[in-house]
């Protein structure tokens, strides 16, 4: 159990970064194809609130990876 | 004798803890149940400024300034205790909800109008986001042993009946004002959608009242006096990586998937009936209605039950059954709202072109013909189908109480005294405040952009939810912590 925990780290990482670009792309192009202010604010604001907990999960990742988790 | 003053002691607690946590949901509620009218009434979409404030008043209270008044009030929590500081939210709450009933329309006072609605939209998410947590943690500092899950569910409740409140009273106003019901609808558009936010100040104040009487949490009391509080709450928090780990722990493999649960079964689920099922106003909010009513008890089941089995697979079990259930469950509802085939007893064209039709069996719906398609709108579901979705919102809302019963006890059971309110808080708000708060602008964005799929939007609570199940299953421990005193 403490291997697989430690082995999903590496998942949690992976699909941290995975979705900080996908998160990118998709609000990079409604940024692009709908240029009204609101539109961009509210793309915006989705990118300040959801890059920080995608770190958050990388390093959740990282933490797990490393076997802090092990004796939960 | 002792045994029976401390019994009346925790229902005290609990009493005064539940009643301002129940209002302070309330008025966040009404903002956002109200929302069509307030636009109308401060955010002329015709005005971009004005288009803009409404955009961040809609996106930046649930999203950034909750989880950023779970940290400033989280550190006072911590800092000066829980008593004082969720009376300092309870305030702030209510008082900006009242003063959103007094703010002047956009014709009368130009774009103060706006601005002032927005600041106090975010006086209220910052309000929200130190309240929670520190009702939570004050009962659970008074339970007894063995009865946290119990007693804190308790305030688990109060989302739930807030919802219900403002749903309720937001009902009765709408068809108060006259007599003659469409008169009603009007003036309540027009200056009656304020009464809900007036109302409020009475809630409040009795609310502070018995605040004001209750004492600080015997923990926290201890603490101080012995000289332990915690002198940077935030650093200890999220600084430290003993901390941090289990912070990012309680966010990813609980908070994140039971946020998205309960949005799903209590505000997808209403726009889900009103504008996909098309199920009029009135009828769309009494099924929610009638199903929290019937579903409210199994919070207190739950928070109960987790004493004895671990908060763990509750939650884990309501985050399962909905990732299996919800699509079959929307299924239904969109067959239960179909027009039935069944004989038709009027048809009546009305003044603006459509056609009002009664079917024998009692449903009723508006029938529009738009570029060659003809819709209906606006249904009355006949007695049997009206059942069945209560039914089907029922069980959304049960899942809800599994997910959300336990959590308080257990995110109260992660960590110490000393930064308890501040490390439960942001986990907390940024699962129901983020994850959660998005459900329903996710949910119409894939439905609008996979429109040939109905259910599509569905995807992100499964999606969401699974992902957070995984988590929990690995990570998380079912030992439930027999006392909270470090």
């Amino acid at each position: 159990m403490q291997q697989l925990k430690r082995w999903f780290g590496m998942v949690w990482i992976i699909a941290g970064i995975a979705l900080a670009i996908v998160l990118f792309r998709i609000a990079l192009h409604e940024m692009s194809s709908k240029p009204q202010i609101d539109t961009q604010i509210q793309w915006l604001v989705f990118l300040v609130v959801f890059l920080p907990i995608i770190a958050g999960l990388v390093i959740f990742g990282y933490y797990a990876l490393k076997g802090e988790y092990d004796q939960i | 004798m002792n045994q029976a003053n401390s019994a009346r002691g925790i229902w005290r607690v609990i009493g005064a803890s539940s009643a301002g946590t129940l209002i302070e949901w309330y008025d966040f509620y009404i903002f956002g149940s109200l929302a069509t009218v307030i636009a109308n009434q401060f955010f002329p979409k015709t005005n971009p400024t004005a288009a803009l404030l409404s955009t961040l008043a809609t996106f930046a209270a649930g999203f950034i300034v909750r989880p950023f008044g779970a940290l400033v009030f989280g550190r006072l929590g911590d800092l000066m205790g829980r008593k004082n500081t969720f009376l300092l939210t309870l305030v702030l709450m209510g008082g900006s909800t009242f003063a959103i009933g007094l703010v002047p329309g956009y014709e009368r006072i130009g774009f103060a109008a706006p601005l002032l609605v927005l600041l106090l939209r975010l006086i209220q998410g910052l309000a929200l986001g130190g309240e929670y947590g520190g009702a939570a943690t004050y009962v659970a500092e008074h339970a007894p042993p063995g009865k946290r899950g119990y007693s804190t569910s308790w305030i688990q409740t109060t989302a739930t009946l807030g919802l219900f409140l403002s749903l309720g009273v937001i009902l009765v106003t709408r068809h108060l004002l006259d007599s003659d019901p469409v008169a009603s609808v009007r003036k309540f558009n027009d200056w009656g959608w304020r009464i809900p936010f007036l109302v409020s100040i009475v809630l409040v104040v009795v609310s502070i009242y018995i605040r004001l009487k209750m004492e600080e949490s015997p923990l926290f009391k201890k603490l101080k006096a012995a000289g332990h509080t915690s002198k940077n709450p935030l650093k200890e928090s999220f600084g430290h990586r003993a901390n941090l780990k289990m912070v990012l722990l309680a966010l990813f493999g609980a908070a994140m998937g039971q946020g998205v649960v309960w949005y799903t079964g209590q505000f997808y689920a209403q726009s889900f009936m009103e504008n996909v099922c098309h199920i009029g106003f009135d009828q769309s909010r009494t099924i929610l209605i009638w199903a929290i009513l019937f579903a409210t008890p199994f919070f207190i089941v739950f928070g109960s039950l987790s004493d004895r089995l671990g908060r763990k697979p509750i939650m884990l079990a309501g985050m399962l059954l909905a990732v299996f259930c919800y699509r079959p469950i929307y299924r239904q509802m969109l067959h239960t709202a179909e027009v039935p085939a069944v004989a038709v007893t009027s048809s009546m064209a009305t003044d603006d072109g459509r056609r009002a039709i009664e079917l024998q069996n009692g449903f009723r719906y508006v029938e529009k013909t738009e570029a060659g398609n003809t819709v209906a709108l606006e249904k009355q579901l006949d007695n049997g189908s009206y059942l069945v979705m209560v039914v089907l919102v029922f069980v959304q809302v049960l899942l809800v109480t599994m997910v959300y019963g336990p959590i308080a006890a257990f995110l109260v059971e992660l960590f110490p005294t000393r930064i308890r309110y501040t490390s439960m808080s942001l986990p907390y708000h940024i699962g129901n405040g983020v994850f959660g708060g998005l459900t329903p602008f996710i949910a119409t964005l894939l439905t609008t952009t996979y429109s040939s799929d109905k259910l599509v939007g569905l995807w992100y609570p499964i999606v969401v939810a699974a992902f957070c199940l995984i988590i929990g299953l690995l990570y998380l421990s079912n030992r439930v912590n027999p006392n909270v005193t470090d």
